[in-house]
């Protein structure tokens, strides 16, 4: 029983990194069309910038003022780095999907290559609060505190995000967008206008993604990004382009999926699990499980 | 009065050009788009808004709107219906409403009284709605702004004989405040709404003038639009 609570709770931890990563790629793709492969880069330049800032505090960077500080400095990193990305390059590259695979393939490579040359190859332990490294009890199960509060960040989110795409206007625009672009512009809406807004939203919750993942790895690697980008696509196809709701849901599912295989079959078996949830999504239900079809044109 | 004037319009979906040269005006009342099947009358709608590829002078109330990206085109005061409809399926009837509305107090008194059924279904997702109500939330998102122009898109396809009466209803009132461009098959629906046409074929205006003069001249509707003029007392 232990080692179930411990494997559900784990992997709910996992899920969060992944929602916190799939559902700012779910809606950049739903609206824009921009299957962003730099989306990776977010991630881990955000984690790097939380990681920098937090290491600047030097004996205080283990207490919970620096943690929140540098969760606030990874988002608003992550975000910066998207809106540079989204103004300086995508802008010109609408309508062009090879080019923007290309130049977002290459932006991930370059900020590879940036964080192993500021930061060097190896991976960096995180710094952050002793009680992140403590264990709860949960029915048996000794489980590490930082899976709480990866799980409670990404929950936050996801609250946050329905309440952005159900009340409000531009939240109405985005859900109106992810379903038929065109027919936005012709009630007399600049569509445009939402994408850069929504690039910065995907990037500022990828740089959130990023610190978490130093926090539920307990270090940060120059490929931890691209690592973490691999499932994220698989959530968003699983879940539904555009769908926050099926990004959370496949978040879960792909997460379990792997706890659960890797634990009772063998290390690695997790991941093929989910390749395989992927290809009988695909084949049964193409649109993902709560996907829409939509119109480009 | 000239609402809509397009001179030269020349209009591409992808590299293959569809509209040569199209020129008309549309002044008050009802002017329909009539044509075969595939001559380029909804490209001609989405060429005036700038949803496809087009060259040419379009001037709406005088001023050019042919360069202008599609959200600017319909805020100098467009409505579109497009054909097929378009609601955003998972917006409910009010989300579809709001989204359209460009100014903070729309007129809602009218799109309610024209379809009361969508005060009731307010709350219902739009794409769970019959082909008929979905029709009603996609003229109402046109009729719920102070327009210029309407431009409209085959609003009875597909639909029962009793919706088609309700919705031509309609558009017979909302033709009272706003001038409408109407792409119509229908052609008893064209007869008792449109003043004048304009008859598209291969791409170029083939006929333009009043409404009644070219119902009643049986030879060109048969060589324009390929039907009798028995058909279209019947149709």
């Amino acid at each position: 029983m232990s080692v179930v609570v411990l494997l559900l709770i784990t992997g709910l931890g996992l899920g969060a990194l992944y929602f916190l990563a799939a559902s700012g790629l779910s809606l950049i793709y739903g609206l824009m069309r921009v299957l962003n492969f730099a989306h990776g880069a977010f991630l881990t330049l955000g984690g790097y910038l939380g990681y920098k800032v937090a290491s600047a505090f030097g004996p205080d960077s283990r207490t919970w003022p620096v943690f929140l500080l540098s969760l606030v400095v990874g988002a608003a990193g992550g975000a910066a780095f998207a809106a540079l990305v989204e103004l300086v390059l995508i802008r010109r590259l609408y309508e062009r999907e090879i080019e923007q695979v290309l130049v977002t393939v290459g932006i991930g490579l370059a900020a590879v290559a940036l964080v192993v040359g500021i930061w060097g190859a190896d991976a960096r332990p995180y710094p952050a609060p002793a009680w992140m490294s403590q264990v709860t009890g949960v029915l048996g199960a000794q489980v590490p505190n930082s899976r709480f509060v990866c799980i409670l960040a990404a929950v936050l989110v996801f609250v946050l995000l329905n309440l952005l795409l159900g009340k409000t206007r531009y939240g109405l625009i985005i859900r109106a967008g992810v379903e038929n672009r065109a027919m936005v512009a012709a009630l007399g809406i600049d569509v445009r206008k939402s994408f850069t807004a929504v690039f910065v939203l995907g990037g500022a919750l990828a740089g959130l993604g990023g610190v978490l993942a130093g926090l539920y790895n307990a270090s940060l690697s120059p490929g931890g990004g691209d690592s973490l980008l691999i499932f994220a696509f698989i959530v968003v196809v699983i879940g539904g382009l555009g769908s926050i709701r099926g990004a959370a849901i496949a978040a879960v599912v792909v997460a379990l999926l792997q706890q659960f295989a890797n634990y009772y079959a063998t290390s690695g078996v997790g991941d093929l699990m989910v390749v395989l949830a992927l290809a009988v999504v695909l084949l049964v239900r193409p649109a993902g499980l709560f996907g829409r079809s939509v119109r480009i044109a | 009065m000239t609402v809509l004037s397009v001179h030269d319009l020349d209009a591409w979906i992808g590299s293959h050009q569809i509209l040569h040269g199209v020129g008309f005006d549309v002044g008050d009342g009802v002017t329909a788009v009539l044509g075969r099947n595939g001559v380029g009358k909804t490209t001609t709608l989405r060429a005036l808004l700038g949803l496809v590829r087009r060259k040419g002078e379009v001037r709406l109330a005088g001023d050019r709107i042919d360069e202008l990206p599609t959200h600017a085109v319909v805020t100098r005061g467009i409505g579109y219906v497009p054909e097929n409809r378009e609601v955003f399926g998972s917006l409910t009837v009010a989300e579809n409403l709001t989204l359209a509305a460009r100014t903070p107090n729309p007129d809602l008194d009218v799109v309610h009284q024209l379809f009361p059924e969508l005060r009731e279904r307010a709350k219902q997702a739009a794409g769970t709605l019959s082909g008929g109500q979905q029709q009603m939330v996609a003229l109402a998102r046109a009729l719920i702004n102070d327009n210029t122009l309407l431009l409209i898109d085959e609003p009875t396809k597909g639909l029962a004989p009793r919706i088609v009466s309700e919705v031509t209803a309609a558009l017979r009132v909302a033709a009272t405040r706003t001038p409408i461009l109407l792409v119509e098959q229908d052609l008893a629906v064209v007869e008792s709404l449109a003043d004048d046409v304009v008859v598209i074929a291969d791409g170029r205006v083939a006929h333009r003038g009043p409404a009644k003069d070219f119902l009643a001249d049986r030879a060109a509707v048969l060589s324009l639009l390929g039907v009798g003029t028995r058909e279209v007392a019947t149709s």
